[in-house]
Order: C-alpha cells, then sequence, then structure tokens
C-alpha cells in the first residue's frame, strides 16, 4: 500500500512540475493544486499507514494499543487541505482578473506596458 | 502562559478587527491602525528587554507541554526581529496616511496590514515547523491581496508571478515538514533538534534539509530563485512595497538561520560551502540586475536580492562573529531598505515619475528629501559611519578570519557596484536638471500634512540608521550575544523541552 501511494505521489509532483512548466496559466494554477494534493499524501505516506488501529485509550490503560493510527499526520493535512482550499480560489480569482487586464492566459505574453 | 510572547501576535489581531469594524469612517480606522502600530512596537520593547540579559522566553500554547504543544519562543535575534517589524510597520502606517489612496484604504488596506504583520511576527516566535508554516501561509495571503490590491494591470501580472512562486516554496516546504515527522516524529524544532542526533546526518536529514533550504531560499530571495521579486515588488504603492521589502525576504532569511543553526546543525560541510556558493551569487546577479535598471523601483528590488547574499554569507561563514554580522546585517538592513523605498514613493510624489530618464532637480525641489535618500542609500552601500558600513565590516572581517578569501573579494567588489548604482540614482534623480518637458514641473508642492506624513517616518528611520551607525558598539555587542545563542542549540532546546533535552 505504501509503494502505491509512494507511487501516486511521484505522479503528482511530475503532473503538478509539468503543468507549472506550461505557458497557460490555467494549467499553472492546476499544477500548484496538484503540488499541494502531492505534499499532502506525502505527509500521509510518511505517517506510516496502519489499518484498523484508532488511537483511542481502553478505558484503565494509560496509552493507546501498539500498532495504531497516528493522528497528527491527518491533523496537519486538514490544516494544510483548508489552507490549500483559500489559497486556490484567491489564485482563481487573481487568474481570471488577470487574464481579463492583459487579454490573455498566456505567462509569456503577459508583458507590463511601458517597462 | 507568558503575555510577552502573545502580545506580538494578539495586538496586531485586535487591530486588524479593530480597523475593519472601523472601515466606515477611514479617519478613526487610521488612528486606531497608528495606534495599534504603536502598541505592537511598546510590546515588542518589553519582549526585548526581558530577553536583553539572555534569558530564551518560552510559552506553550494551551498549557500543552512541548512537544505536544505549540511552543512560542524568543531569543535574542527573535525579540530583535519583531521590534524591527514593529518600527517598520509604524513608519508604514504613517506614511500611509497621505502615501495610500482611499479606494485601497476602503477595501481593507489597514487590516490586511496589521495581519501581514501578525504573520510576521509569528513566523520569528513559533518553535514549531508546521505553526511556521501556518505563519507563513498567514502572512503570504495577506500579502497576496496587498500586493494585488488596486487591480492594475501591472500590479496583477506581478501579484500573479509572486503568488505562484511563493505557493511552490510553501508546497516543498510543507512535503519537507512532512518527510521530518516521518523520520523523527515531532516538529517541534527544539524536539526535532533532539531527535535528529540519533540519526545519521546523510540521508533523509539531508533531503529535509535541501527541502528546506529551497524553500526559505525562494521566500529569502536568494539564487537562483529570486525571479518573483524583481517582479513583482515594484508594481504595489510604495508603502506596501517598502513593508515586503523590510520584512518579507528577512523571514526566509530568519527562518534558514534558525533552522540551519537550530536544526541541521550536524553537517556543515555540506550546508555551508552551499550556503557561501548562493550567498555570492545572489550578491552578484542582484547587482548586476540593479545596474541595468533605469526604474527607482526596479533598482532597489533587485538590490533586496543583493542584500540577501550579505545575510547568507554570514550565515555560510558559521563561526560567532559572522553569525553576529549576520544578525547585524539583517536588523540594520530592514530600516536602511525600507526607509528606501519610502523615498521612492516621496520622490514621486515630488518629481511625478520613478523613472530616472524623466526624474531631475530633487535636491533642488526638496534638499530635506535628497538628505533622506543621501543617508539610507550611503548606509546600503556601506560607507562609514553609517550603519551600512559596521554591518560590511563584521561580515568581512568574519570571513578573512574564517579564511574564506572568495568571498570576501566579492563582498567588497558587490559593495562598490552597490555604491556607483545609488550613486547614479543620485545624480540622476537629484543632481541633474530636471528634464524640461518632466513631470516634476505640474506635480504640487508638498502640503503641511503630507511633509509630517511622508517625511516624518522617512526621516526617523533616518535617526534610526544613523543611531546605528554612531552606537554600533552597542547593537554589535547585543547581535554578539545573539549569536552565542545560535551557537549553542542546548540553550533553545533546555529553554523549550526543560531538563529532557539538557546535554544531548
Amino acid at each position: 500500500m505504501t509503494f502505491v501511494l509512494a507511487l501516486t505521489v511521484g505522479v503528482l509532483y511530475a503532473t503538478g512540475t509539468y503543468l507549472l512548466l506550461r505557458r497557460g496559466a490555467v494549467r499553472v494554477v492546476f499544477g500548484l493544486a496538484l503540488l499541494g494534493y502531492a505534499a499532502n499524501l506525502l505527509i500521509f505516506t510518511a505517517g506510516r499507514l496502519v489499518r484498523e488501529g484508532p488511537p483511542i485509550v481502553p478505558p484503565g490503560a494509560l496509552a493507546p494499543p501498539v500498532p495504531s493510527a497516528d493522528p497528527l499526520p491527518q491533523a496537519l493535512i486538514l490544516t494544510a487541505i483548508v489552507i490549500g482550499f483559500g489559497v486556490q480560489a484567491f489564485a482563481l480569482v487573481l487568474l481570471k482578473r488577470t487574464c481579463q487586464e492583459a487579454g490573455t492566459d498566456d505567462v509569456d505574453g503577459m508583458r507590463e506596458e511601458g517597462s | 502562559m507568558n503575555l510577552l510572547l502573545v502580545l506580538p501576535l494578539l495586538v496586531p489581531l485586535a487591530t486588524a478587527i479593530a480597523t475593519i469594524l472601523l472601515s466606515r469612517a477611514p479617519r478613526a480606522a487610521r488612528v486606531a491602525s497608528f495606534a495599534g502600530a504603536a502598541g505592537l512596537l511598546a510590546a515588542s520593547g518589553f519582549l526585548l528587554a526581558a530577553t536583553l540579559d539572555g534569558t530564551i522566553l518560552v510559552t506553550q500554547a494551551g498549557a500543552w507541554p512541548a512537544p505536544f504543544g505549540i511552543s512560542l519562543v524568543a531569543d535574542r535575534f527573535a525579540a530583535a526581529m519583531v521590534v524591527v517589524a514593529a518600527v517598520i510597520l509604524a513608519a508604514v502606517v504613517a506614511f500611509s496616511a497621505a502615501g495610500i489612496d482611499a479606494a485601497r484604504e476602503r477595501f481593507g488596506y489597514h487590516p490586511l496590514l496589521h495581519v501581514l504583520s501578525m504573520g510576521v511576527c509569528g513566523a520569528f516566535l513559533t518553535g514549531d515547523l508546521f505553526n511556521l508554516y501556518v505563519w507563513f501561509e498567514v502572512m503570504l495571503m495577506s500579502s497576496f491581496v496587498l500586493v494585488s490590491l488596486g487591480g492594475e494591470r501591472a500590479q496583477l501580472t506581478g501579484a500573479l508571478k509572486y503568488v505562484v512562486l511563493n505557493l511552490v516554496s510553501s508546497a516543498l516546504f510543507l512535503a519537507g515538514a512532512g518527510l521530518l515527522y516521518g523520520s523523527v516524529g515531532t516538529l517541534n524544532m527544539a524536539d526535532a533538534a533532539v531527535a535528529l542526533r540519533a540519526l545519521p546526518a546523510q540521508g533523509l536529514p539531508s533531503v529535509v534539509a535541501t527541502l528546506f533550504l529551497v524553500a526559505f531560499g525562494i521566500k529569502a530571495a536568494a539564487f537562483p530563485l529570486f525571479f518573483w521579486l524583481p517582479a513583482s515588488y515594484h508594481t504595489p504603492p510604495m508603502p506596501v512595497a517598502a513593508l515586503f521589502a523590510g520584512l518579507l525576504t528577512k523571514v526566509g532569511v530568519y527562518a534558514l538561520v534558525r533552522v540551519l543553526t537550530l536544526v541541521f546543525n550536524r553537517d556543515p560541510g555540506f550546508t555551508s560551502p552551499l550556503v557561501l556558493a548562493i550567498a555570492g551569487l545572489t550578491m552578484v546577479t542582484g547587482v548586476l540586475g540593479a545596474m541595468a535598471q533605469t526604474d527607482v523601483r526596479k533598482v532597489l528590488s533587485f538590490h533586496i536580492v543583493s542584500q540577501i547574499g550579505y545575510m547568507l554569507m554570514g550565515l555560510g561563514v558559521g563561526t560567532r562573529l559572522a553569525l553576529a554580522g549576520t544578525v547585524f546585517y539583517v536588523l540594520h538592513h530592514i530600516v536602511v531598505k525600507a526607509n528606501l523605498f519610502l523615498v521612492a514613493g516621496v520622490m514621486r510624489r515630488v518629481g511625478g515619475s520613478f523613472s530616472l530618464d524623466r526624474l531631475g532637480g530633487l535636491l533642488a525641489r526638496s534638499p530635506l528629501l535628497a538628505a533622506a535618500f543621501l543617508v539610507p542609500a550611503l548606509s546600503l552601500a556601506g560607507i562609514p559611519p553609517l550603519s551600512g558600513f559596521w554591518a560590511k565590516y563584521f561580515l568581512v572581517r568574519a570571513g578573512l578570519e574564517a579564511g574564506h578569501g572568495a568571498i570576501v573579494a566579492v563582498a567588497l567588489g558587490v559593495s562598490l557596484l552597490t555604491l556607483f548604482s545609488m550613486t547614479k540614482i543620485w545624480a540622476e534623480a537629484f543632481w541633474k536638471p530636471a528634464p524640461a518637458d518632466g513631470p516634476g514641473a505640474s506635480a504640487p508642492p508638498l502640503s503641511g500634512v503630507e511633509r509630517a506624513s511622508l517625511l516624518g517616518p522617512v526621516l526617523a528611520l533616518c535617526a534610526i540608521t544613523v543611531a546605528i551607525g554612531l552606537g554600533a558598539g552597542v547593537l554589535f555587542r547585543f547581535a554578539d550575544g545573539a549569536a552565542a545563542q545560535l551557537l549553542d542549540p542546548d540553550l533553545y532546546i533546555r529553554a523549550v523541552l526543560g531538563t529532557r533535552g539538557g546535554g544531548g
């Protein structure tokens, strides 16, 4: 399972990087989103995959049973997803306004006037 | 809960909320904004006073003991950075009274300034890597809006580059944090530093260190990752650019210093030459870029890049004197650089343009402005007895003592080119007679309010630059103490983890 996820992370990074290098601004924003997903999945995988071991301390015990899943990576990812969602929404609006003002979605075509 | 560590976060937050509530009363919002900046300055002053004797203040958020909760930590370096951030914020807010248009003020200019400051202070004070990521995002989000607020075409195209490159940096930082958690099971910097001692320095820790180096390098605008900076910093209004120029890249430098001295300090044979090479190339490319420009804002933007190289030089050399030089350099540079951008704003107001071709005769029109330009410009180039001379002197001496002749030669050469660049602005904008068809003739003279609001903060920052220059010994002793703390991570670790981290 770890192997499959690791492979997925790699594919996401490769696709994201490829999209970032394209000239179309929409692709660039999608590339950013994919990089974010890749990082989230990487944290999830790096945090060790444990099935059917909720980190709940049984009554009377002082520590959760071993092996149990580590909840912290998921808390980190949740935070990162929320932040990423806000940032991507902003990037899309910025992209729309920029394309309207510049009259093109070609990143190389967006030169400023008069400089 | 140590209130001193929390106030630099709470004061900007409360001010941001107050200025949002007052958005229909711009005059009251301005007063509240300045009061908030003054409050932050006072709070940071108390924080600095509490760290002067070498105490490392620590508080655990929610009273969860480290490493389970989020630690807020202030050593000398962090506290001093918070103080300078507050100084710049106060200067920018004062400048904004006449230096920003009413439309931007209506659409959340003041709240954004304070949220940005909260993010910056949070990044300086946090002792947790994931929390650092969150503060970076707080800072970035408000800077994204500030850089695009106004919606002019140049601003938007600049903002797009700024946003994309900074988000790439955040994604890399996040990946680094995830891998670090995967290998040591903690993100508390002190705890991670202890845990990493049990692992070999090569392998996964090197990968994580490199990810952090790239991520913070993008934020600090180090070679070869600086391209977003000259593409975007000249587009927003000058008070915004001054705040960015003073603080944002320096947060990246601060994060690099913190991480490389505290967490990834075990492989200097790998990091030190790498950082030195980056430092030299950053200096050279930045200053060469600046020489090719004729727009005051772009010249100044490229000089930010070049100056980042000096700060990294101290980190690369890595001795106590070199780190003291870096601390001194960062503190001096924030004041000088923000001031130069504010001066550029006044030059635009008085001379009608940012272009060196179209400016001219400013010395005759406003001798006070000319003096206010000369102080930070000569300080940037490193002319004694101003602050920049001492900053460079300590770095060069540290480089020579440690036997890094090449980087010292580069630093001195770049310093000469910086002087050339500053004299170019001086000759073109101030000495040259105003061009006959130039825009300066139609610009009305400064009103009394404008003089107070625009020149007041500029002259105050000039006074700080001169004071640092004349009292360099006092600041150097402080910077030396900060460097001693940076070089002895056990102090930091013991302060955060209590007895558990002792010795190591």
